[in-house]
């Protein structure tokens, strides 16, 4: 993802100059007001969807700003006015967004019932949480399939895993924290897991991206909860990395999309959910890289979270106060 | 019938009062079961928002000196509704508020263990709100703890719609029913009057007998009013029947004795004054004698007008019987008649009517014409049949052409001409039963030419 960031903050005279973007990538001609995406998703993923809907549609320029999904949802919270789409993997931001009244409508899109929300909020991925381990640095230890098989190595061999196992700092990370409450409701084997994690001196990280970077250098042997299509992504062109998709359930995540209810330009934000939303059902995947919506929606084979009211439940102060120092007392060595 | 004094009708009543009532049972029907349906679904919601209201209440502890609340996931959960309800929550101590939004203030003063609703509306959204407030006692004294669950109520309303739309199809199919009952009874009630119409109007001229097929009770009085009035006239015609036969019979009889004495005695007077007064005399008995029998005449005429007795009648025939019969009348005045038929002249008629409307005026033509001359009786049988009697007298006064018809009426300049002024209303009345007309003209030589067009 860092070969992708361009500093190009000088270069575009914008209002929100104050603000650090991860990525800020202008598509088109920028001769009337563009649609402004803002999106947790790397540009890379994004660029050929948003070439195809430049394409399609004449006279169309889009921006397209990267951010992290709590500085995104803050973001967004203090200024729905500025922002076009909201596109985040944070499905709990996300539907407090919509549930909150901050998305419009996008009526009559043929879109399967569980994949949207008040006809609002849409899901166009399906993304598990994997774990993600280094070919070479794993060497002679059996490949884990399962948070069981997990524990039980870093049991086994402490030294061979202190200070390099990774995973999401869910105070930073929305979608860590996703992932974190979602397996914490589902499995006890979790808090076991954290521990364990703790024990040896986890690194707690912001994004899958730096993750992944990390893996890829040696510096971790194993990352638990890496956003499996990142992951992925990045297996293809290294042999290093082994994708691992927990054999009892891997939570899965679907990255979700939604119209600004104070979109500057409401009709461009209206066509482009639309554009998105038919690029996933026809899933060619050079124009649409990212992993689509999971063909029938089966809860056996993976478990994925549903686009309900409850996902407000850990983002509720108290829940969130309490789970964090859980996962603190649990994670974070004291010294 | 054409002149009843009709005014409603009674099918269309009875259907209407039964339509109408139907309409309005519907639209009662359609609007209980829809404030019912309203009602149940509400208290659906209610229970739904207390469940949930009471899941995250019961989680509330004092938990190192703060009130905390690890509420699940299922109370959140439980209000996944199919339309995606928006969702929202507060949880406070006292009026301060610990988490959840901020524009959710219960209401104060509420009691501990009891659920609250309310509906409010939230950015333009109706919402349903349930209150539900516990005190935990901590060590520093009672703590009060309200949590406030509220939703928005599309799925409600959603619900509410596909319910109202069943109901108007529920209410329509009632009101439909009911409207075919309606027409249904409303016909056969009437198909009964009808059927008496019927029967009373496929009677014979002369049938008088009362009406004895079933009918409904409510019909009954009619019938029987009308069984007594049928009795009644025929009671009534029975006895002018019998009175114009006993009239006839009473008037000519005594005036046929009257005349042969006044015969007998002219015979023997030889003075000249005498003779004329006995003379005067019989030409008067002569005249009343032939006014009763017209009298009569008119009289059968009337009353079998309003009930033809309807058969094959042959013109020529009958012109011809009457010819005889009145040829020693013509033959004292010297007057010939020539019957100018040829062939039978064949119609539909009543025969003794035509009879007598033929004979009164080949009498009245007879009466009038000058000693001597001739009488034509014609067939016509070009467009119309019809019957013309043509004399050779002085002919019908041009000013009285058009009232010499009705009743009584007699031409001026009539001196000493014996009549009563029915024979021509006789002929008139006739040709009208019989759907025809009576045309007075004079002839070219000033002749009175009467035609019956039949």
């Amino acid at each position: 993802m860092r070969y992708l960031v361009f500093i190009m903050a000088f270069l575009l005279p914008f209002s929100v100059a104050a603000q650090e973007w991860e990525d800020r990538q202008v598509f088109g001609t920028p001769n009337a007001p563009p649609l402004r995406i803002l999106s947790s998703t790397d540009t890379s993923f994004f660029a050929p969807i948003i070439e195809d809907f430049i394409a399609s549609t004449s006279n169309t320029s889009v921006e397209y700003l990267v951010t992290g999904t709590v500085d995104l949802d803050q973001l967004f919270r203090s200024a729905p006015d500025q922002f076009d789409i909201v596109i985040s993997s944070a499905m709990d931001l996300q539907l407090k967004l919509a549930n909150d009244g901050f998305s419009s409508s996008v009526v009559y899109v043929d879109h399967p019932e569980w994949a949207q929300w008040h006809n609002s909020l849409f899901a166009f991925t399906s993304e598990p949480a994997a774990i993600v381990i280094n070919r070479q640095a794993f060497d002679d230890l059996p490949v884990p399939s399962s948070r069981q098989d997990l524990i039980q190595l870093m049991r086994d061999h402490p030294d061979r895993f202190q200070e390099r196992v990774g995973t999401y700092d869910v105070r930073q990370s929305g979608l860590g924290y996703l992932f974190a409450t979602q397996d914490a409701r589902a499995t006890e084997t979790y808090w076991r897991l954290t521990e364990v994690m703790g024990r040896v001196g986890t690194k707690l990280y912001c994004c899958s991206g730096q993750m992944i970077d990390d893996l890829q250098s040696g510096d971790l042997i194993m990352a638990y909860n890496v956003l499996g299509s990142y992951a992925k992504a990045q297996a293809e062109t290294s042999d290093d990395l082994i994708v691992i998709l927990p054999s009892e359930f891997p939570t899965t995540m679907m990255r979700t999309i939604m119209a600004s209810a104070t979109a500057p330009n409401p009709q461009l934000a209206d066509s482009f959910v639309r554009h998105l939303l038919n690029l996933q059902s026809i899933g060619d995947p050079v124009i649409f890289p990212l992993p689509p919506l999971a063909g029938s929606h089966d809860f056996q084979a993976q478990r994925t979270i549903n686009l309900d009211p409850a996902l407000l439940t850990y983002l509720d102060q108290m829940k969130r106060e309490a789970f964090i120092r859980e996962w603190e007392d649990a994670i974070v060595q004291v010294e | 019938m054409a002149d009843v004094n009709v005014s409603g009708s009674l099918r269309r009543r009875l259907a209407l009062i039964l339509t109408g009532g139907a309409a309005l049972l519907a639209v009662i029907l359609f609007l209980v079961v829809r404030a019912l349906a309203a009602q149940v679904a509400q208290q659906g919601q209610d229970n739904i928002l207390n469940a949930s209201m009471a899941s995250v209440l019961d989680t509330a502890v004092i938990r190192e000196g703060r009130v905390t609340l690890d509420f699940p996931y299922s109370s959140l959960s439980m209000l996944n509704t199919a339309a995606d309800d928006r969702v929202f929550y507060a949880i406070h101590e006292g009026a301060t508020l610990l988490s959840g939004y901020d524009w959710l203030v219960p209401q104060s003063g509420l009691s501990a263990g009891d659920a609250y609703f309310e509906t409010t509306s939230f950015n333009g959204d109706q919402v349903r709100v349930a209150t539900g407030v516990r005190i935990l006692t901590g060590t520093d004294g009672p703590r009060t703890v309200s949590v406030s669950i509220a939703q928005t109520q599309d799925a409600l309303s959603d619900t509410l719609n596909a319910i109202s739309r069943n109901i108007v199809l529920l209410g329509l199919g009632f009101f439909m029913l009911v409207s075919a009952l309606a027409i249904w009874a409303a016909s056969t009630t009437s198909g009964q009057m009808h059927r008496l119409t019927t029967s009373v109007t496929r009677r014979g001229p002369q049938d008088l007998s009362p009406v004895t097929q079933p009918v409904p009770s409510e019909m009954a009085p009619l019938v029987g009013s009308l069984n007594r009035l049928m009795s009644r006239l025929d009671h009534t015609l029975a006895q002018s029947e019998d009175f114009i036969a006993e009239a006839a019979h009473r008037i000519r009889t005594p005036l046929a004795t009257v005349r042969s004495h006044a015969e007998a005695t002219l015979q023997r007077v030889e003075q000249v004054e005498n003779r004329k007064s006995l003379q005067a005399m019989v030409r008067a008995i002569d005249e009343s004698s032939r006014a009763a029998g017209q009298l009569l005449d008119h009289a059968m005429v009337t009353f079998r007008a309003e009930n033809l007795e309807m058969s094959q009648v042959d013109l020529a025939d009958l012109l011809r019987d009457l010819g005889q019969s009145m040829s020693p009348v013509a033959e004292m005045k010297d007057i010939s008649i020539t019957m100018e038929i040829d062939g039978p002249a064949t119609l539909q008629g009543d025969a003794i009517l035509l009879q007598n409307a033929l004979r009164n005026l080949i009498d009245n033509a007879l009466k009038y014409a000058p000693v001597e001359t001739g009488v034509t009786v014609r067939i016509s049988k070009a467009a119309r049949l019809s019957v013309s009697i043509i004399d050779e007298g002085q002919g019908f006064a041009s000013d009285e052409i058009q009232t010499l018809s009705g009743r009584f009426v007699r031409g001026k300049d009539m001196d000493n001409k014996v009549g009563s002024g029915l024979g021509l209303t006789i002929a008139h009345e006739v040709a009208i039963a019989h759907g025809g007309e009576m045309i007075l003209t004079n002839t070219a030589e000033g002749g009175a030419c009467v035609t019956l067009y039949l």
